[in-house]
């Protein structure tokens, strides 16, 4: 909410300087977002007078003008459309300087002399209007300083509230605060009931009290909506933000303001027969003030006539029953509705206006009487006309009921830390109108009054008290309690192991953006859909990622479009699949690779990344974790058909490992072999606790061959065998060489392995060896069809 | 026996001008070997008297001691050359680089969460994980938010449909996890959040550190001091720390947390918005469970990405999510 601090210190006026008034309201939770001051800065300008006019001898759009300062009477020349005898306007003499340092001189214009300037709003940075001059009252003194007369040494003041703080939304309830702060008093304008000059009332039905428990009416008849909004009216608007429109809608605008509560005048002529409070029908329509034509849903509450709609209530009027010059006599609303009932009905018509800020936080439901009066005598005194009776249509059920809430003395400090004594919370609670209704043994009964809907429960009132007395005032203590240890699985290794892991072999974490771009995940995994989000914020960011190769990819992408060849990336987060009507939450690891294994260096430091050089740092992280991981050739849709492992433990899937496949790659536009894996995380965390072993004190011995095998048989294979024939001591097999060549003979390679025995008790003999070696060669040229290579 | 001196002359010069360490040891054969010249000298003792055979035999010694001594010496000085003769042969430029891979590193806001949580982890608080998909249930409704409540405009939510959405806060983890044990609880809940926000200070997705402490008896005073030291602790610096009453549903009494951080214009200190916080809002505990007379708590949250930019001098809060190398090696 914007305001302007002279208005509220004609309510409050404590005797500190304004930065010192907008920390307090800061400090108090009211948060100052900023201020800016109410004019643009200006040096020589005075209220002038014209008092004639002649057409410029050789300009058809000039004016040449006789102008009163006061003291003298000089030629100007004007531009403005409303210029004309009699008009009080700013007047900028020779030596004025304007806003954006604009020097005023003597001048010619056309020929003609002129000297000094008739300013318009813009001219004085007032407001954007640059239309015609700034007309002033006829009543303004010929000479004054402008900034005086008009009281400019003020700046408008923007409070960032808190949806709790309705009671604030006005100049009423800041100064209320204000009071509070500094133990003053606050003036409030006198409201007296204006008395009924005939008998001319409303009709007004409410159907819908829950929506609307309370509803005002009256009928000012022979208004003249001609008459000019009094300046200091227009001004206090213009400094709270407010464009001024005409007398009926300044006066309600300014009453809001003012006291809080936000009414509406229409055109008594076009309300058909009387006022219908009511939920809207399927099919209804109503144009607005702001002249859109919307569809009303049924759970709308309208304000009708005995035809049709003329305003969503709390929200906005519509155009057809809005006042004119024209309008002869006025129906002013003045309401409580229930802030349940407007919640989001504002923005769902894609509006949001000061009465629905405010309805929906809640109103003072005490206060639409008050409101009633002070608008009708504000517009007496502008547009004239004569009063009728208020007709008041209230629910005393649907109501909120007042409320009295007992703050216990020892919870009081028992959360605040500090027992304040009790005189000083009872001013503070007394001073923001929560009154002390009965004293208690332990503590106080306190009355909420009605402008405060946000208390309802005895910490709302250690609040308040804590926030007057000052957070920074309150002590500062550590925290005492329970200390016991907790779990912790030895074989679980935490998150931030493996990343270190990653990092130390080259990795870069990123984080990407959970929603990815649908038409990329398409492309990297068909098979499954993410899931979509119903207000995205834009196409490309609209679906929940299945996989965090979405975002690796795009990672990748941006990096090569940079000048950046080589990219090891990983990250870890969830993924999301939609399953059944469950969504389930994977925690994942995920890593791409392109480009040099190592960063360019002096020896072997050009060699690509393939995928071995990853499946060996996979290898890595599972021995770190202590787990069995095994590599199986399988296919996936966003990997090369030939080079894509799927990953088991214990036969479970637990992720893939393989390169990404060329057409992929070539739709999204990607350089260079891209090697990637992803792997479930709570698959893979779990370990072992070590458990020791005697080592052996007998010799190891170690046998070696090589074999020819076709091509078509994996390693695994040939591993599987092996084992199964090497007897319980085998303490390791290894490859050291793979080989394929022409002498293998098409579709053939040569495996060079060695195989390592040993005995916990006992030296091996030679002919135990063999006999072991000799049956793992004849399973494998019997099982697998291997020969053995000379 | 005349030419011994001769033979040990010769045996001198013959060590001195060896230059390999196989030619010394033919050298020691020829004069000291089993046939060595010298050691046949010691034939020639039994053409002597018994009387004169000790002196002589001793000369003879002392010639082959004399010999050998030269040897020795010879061959450790030879040894020494060759010693630096193969060092000299394999010096290397140590100044070039060394090999292997390089270091990768830590994110930014995984490296400022390490943190964070390191900090805690050592007061006690546990660590919580829970879902990005959130229910309404958990995501408001529990935290004192109820449909309409025009607190969640102040939120933004990406929706899935009217009852699910993403998380907009990690509050509700502290649910969850208050739903599943028993009090006190001493927990924080780092994590991605998301609002429907996107401009040159807003993510869409950002981090959150949300931190419980639920006791029998504590009080906004200790939730000060905790505030206040962990972020002195986490900016390694003693500044001022201000609390400032706010609104939040979940928390009453509510405060927004400020730190000093530099000057402004006109001298007077430049205060930033870093945290939330406040005391547990009975609703919140009721929805949990937890009798709010027998307990009470303080909560407080952080944006992460926020605190990584002060800590790291990070501009661009956009820049977190491109993920560009030039970036991202800047925290290894």
């Amino acid at each position: 909410m914007k305001f302007s601090e002279q208005w509220l210190r004609e309510w409050v006026n404590p005797s500190i300087g304004s930065q010192e008034l907008m920390d307090q309201i800061t400090m108090a939770g009211l948060e100052v977002d900023g201020f800016e001051a109410v004019a643009g800065e200006f040096t020589g300008v005075v209220v002038g007078e014209v008092v004639s006019v002649e057409a410029h001898p050789d300009a058809d759009k000039l004016r040449v003008c006789q102008v009163s300062d006061g003291t003298q009477t000089v030629q100007v020349v004007c531009g403005a459309p409303n210029v004309r005898n009699g008009l009080k306007v700013p007047f900028a003499v020779v030596g004025a300087v304007l806003p954006g340092n604009f020097k005023i001189k003597k001048a010619k214009l056309r020929g003609q002399p002129s000297e000094g300037m008739l300013c318009s709003e813009s001219e004085l940075a007032l407001s954007e209007n640059h239309d015609g001059l700034m007309e002033l009252p006829e009543d303004a003194p010929v000479g004054q300083d402008i900034a005086e007369y008009l009281k400019l040494n003020d700046i408008a003041i923007d409070v960032d509230l808190t949806p709790n703080r309705s009671d604030c939304l006005s100049i009423k309830g800041l100064a209320r605060e204000v009071g509070v702060l500094n133990s003053l008093l606050v003036n409030a304008p006198e409201i007296l009931p204006v008395e009924a000059v005939h008998s001319d009332v409303p009709d007004i039905r409410v159907e819908a009290p829950e929506g609307c428990p309370r509803y005002l009416g009256r009928i000012l008849r022979n208004v003249n909506l001609q008459a000019e909004t009094p300046l200091w009216m227009q001004e206090k608007l213009r400094r709270s933000g407010i464009r001024s429109i005409d007398a009926a809608v300044d006066v309600t605008n300014y009453v809001m303001l003012e006291l809080g509560q936000p009414m509406h005048a229409f055109d008594r002529e076009e309300v058909a027969g009387g006022i219908v409070v009511r939920m809207a029908k399927a099919g209804e329509k109503l144009v607005l003030l702001d002249g859109q034509e919307v569809d009303l849903t049924p759970e709308t509450l309208l304000i009708a006539d005995h035809d049709k709609p003329i305003a969503i209530a709390g929200v906005m009027g519509g155009e057809h029953s809005g006042v004119s010059e024209k309008t002869r006599d006025l129906v002013l609303e003045s309401a409580y509705f229930e802030p349940i009932m407007l919640a989001g009905k504002a923005r769902q018509y894609g509006l949001h206006t000061d009465a629905s800020h405010r309805f929906e936080r809640g109103v003072d439901y005490e206060l639409a009487r008050d409101a009633m009066e002070r608008a009708t005598r504000l517009l007496m005194d502008i547009v004239g006309g004569e009063p009728g009776e208020i007709v008041e249509v209230a629910s005393w059920e649907d109501l909120p009921k007042p409320r009295a809430i007992d703050l216990r003395e020892k919870r009081l400090a028992d959360v605040l830390g500090l027992a304040i004594d009790r005189t000083t919370v009872e001013e503070i609670l007394s001073r923001l109108g929560l009154h002390v209704d009965k004293l208690l043994k332990d503590g106080w009964r306190i009355s909420v009054p009605s402008f405060r809907p946000d208390i309802s429960i005895e910490e709302d009132l250690i609040e308040e008290v804590g926030r007057i007395f000052g957070y920074n005032n309150l002590p500062v203590t550590e925290p005492t309690g329970s200390l016991g240890l907790r779990a912790r699985e030895e074989a679980v290794r935490p998150l931030s192991a493996i990343r270190n892991y990653f990092v130390a072999q080259g990795y870069q974490e990123a984080v990407t953006y959970s929603f990815v771009d649908p038409k990329v995940q398409q492309l990297i995994d068909p098979e499954r859909e993410g899931i979509a989000l119903a207000n995205p914020i834009s196409s490309d960011l609209s679906v929940m990622r299945t996989t965090l190769w979405s975002g690796l990819l795009k990672t990748v992408l941006h990096n090569q479009n940079r000048q950046q060849p080589r990219i090891r990336l990983f990250e870890s987060g969830l993924r999301f699949e939609q399953n059944g009507d469950q969504i389930d939450q994977q925690p994942m690891l995920a890593g791409v690779v392109v480009g040099h294994q190592t960063s360019e260096n002096w020896v072997n430091g050009r060699r690509t990344a393939d995928f071995f050089d990853v499946k060996g740092e996979l290898e890595g992280l599972f021995r770190l974790l202590g787990i069995e991981i095994q590599f199986i050739a399988s296919q996936h849709p966003a990997l090369h058909p030939g080079q894509t492992a799927e990953l088991l433990r214990d036969g479970e899937h637990v992720g893939w490992l393989g390169t990404l496949h060329p057409q992929v790659q070539k739709n999204l536009e990607l350089n260079g072999t891209i090697l990637m894996f992803e792997l479930f995380l709570n698959s893979i965390v779990s370990g072992y606790v070590p458990n020791f072993k005697d080592i052996s004190k007998f010799p190891e011995v170690r046998r070696d061959l090589a074999i020819i095998i076709g091509n078509d048989v994996a390693f695994a294979q040939v591993e599987h065998v092996a084992r199964k024939h090497a007897g319980e001591h085998l303490t390791a097999l290894r490859v050291f060489d793979v080989y394929e060549g022409e002498s293998l003979g098409e579709g053939n390679r040569s495996l060079a392995l060695s195989l390592f025995w040993q005995h916990p008790e006992r030296t091996l003999n030679e002919d135990e060896v063999h006999s072991l070696f000799n049956g793992v060669i004849d399973a494998l040229k019997e099982e697998l069809g291997a020969t053995l290579r000379s | 026996m005349d030419n011994l001196e001769q033979l040990v002359q010769d045996g001198l010069n013959a060590v001195e001008q060896a230059d390999n360490l196989q030619a010394l040891d033919h050298i020691r054969v020829e004069y000291l070997g089993k046939k060595g010249v010298i050691t046949q000298q010691a034939k020639t003792l039994g053409k002597l008297s018994a009387e004169e055979r000790p002196a002589a035999g001793q000369k003879i010694n002392e010639a082959k001691g004399q010999v050998e001594q030269a040897i020795n010496a010879r061959r450790a000085n030879l040894e020494k050359i060759a010693i630096e003769a193969k060092l000299a042969s394999e010096s290397i430029d140590v100044t070039l680089p060394g090999r292997g891979q390089d270091l990768g590193g830590l994110h930014p806001v995984t490296r400022t969460l390490e943190r964070i949580e390191e900090i805690f982890a050592r007061a006690g608080y546990s660590v919580e994980q829970g879902p990005e998909i959130e229910d309404d249930y958990h995501n408001f409704e529990a935290l004192n938010i109820p449909g309409h409540h025009p607190a969640r405009a102040m939120h933004d939510t990406f929706y899935f449909n009217p009852g699910t959405l993403l998380r907009t806060h990690t509050s509700p983890v502290q649910i969850r996890t208050m739903e599943a044990g028993k009090p006190p609880f001493r927990m924080i809940c780092p994590g991605r959040v998301y609002r429907c926000d996107s401009d040159m200070t807003h993510t869409p997705m950002f981090h959150q550190v949300e931190g419980l402490l639920v006791e029998k008896n504590v009080s906004f005073a200790d939730l000060k001091s905790t505030v206040e030291e962990f972020l002195r602790v986490f900016f390694e610096r003693d500044l001022k720390v201000r609390f400032r009453p706010s609104y939040f549903p979940f928390t009453e009494p509510s405060a927004e947390v400020d730190i000093e951080w530099g000057r402004e214009p006109d001298g007077s200190i430049k205060w930033l918005e870093v945290m939330g916080c406040g005391m547990v809002h009975p609703k919140v505990f009721e929805h949990c469970g937890i009798d709010a007379e027998e307990y009470r708590g303080f909560a407080f949250g952080l944006g992460v990405e926020r605190l990584a930019m002060l800590r790291y001098g990070v501009k661009d809060l956009r820049m977190f999510f491109e993920n560009d190398l030039r970036f991202l090696r800047q925290f290894r």
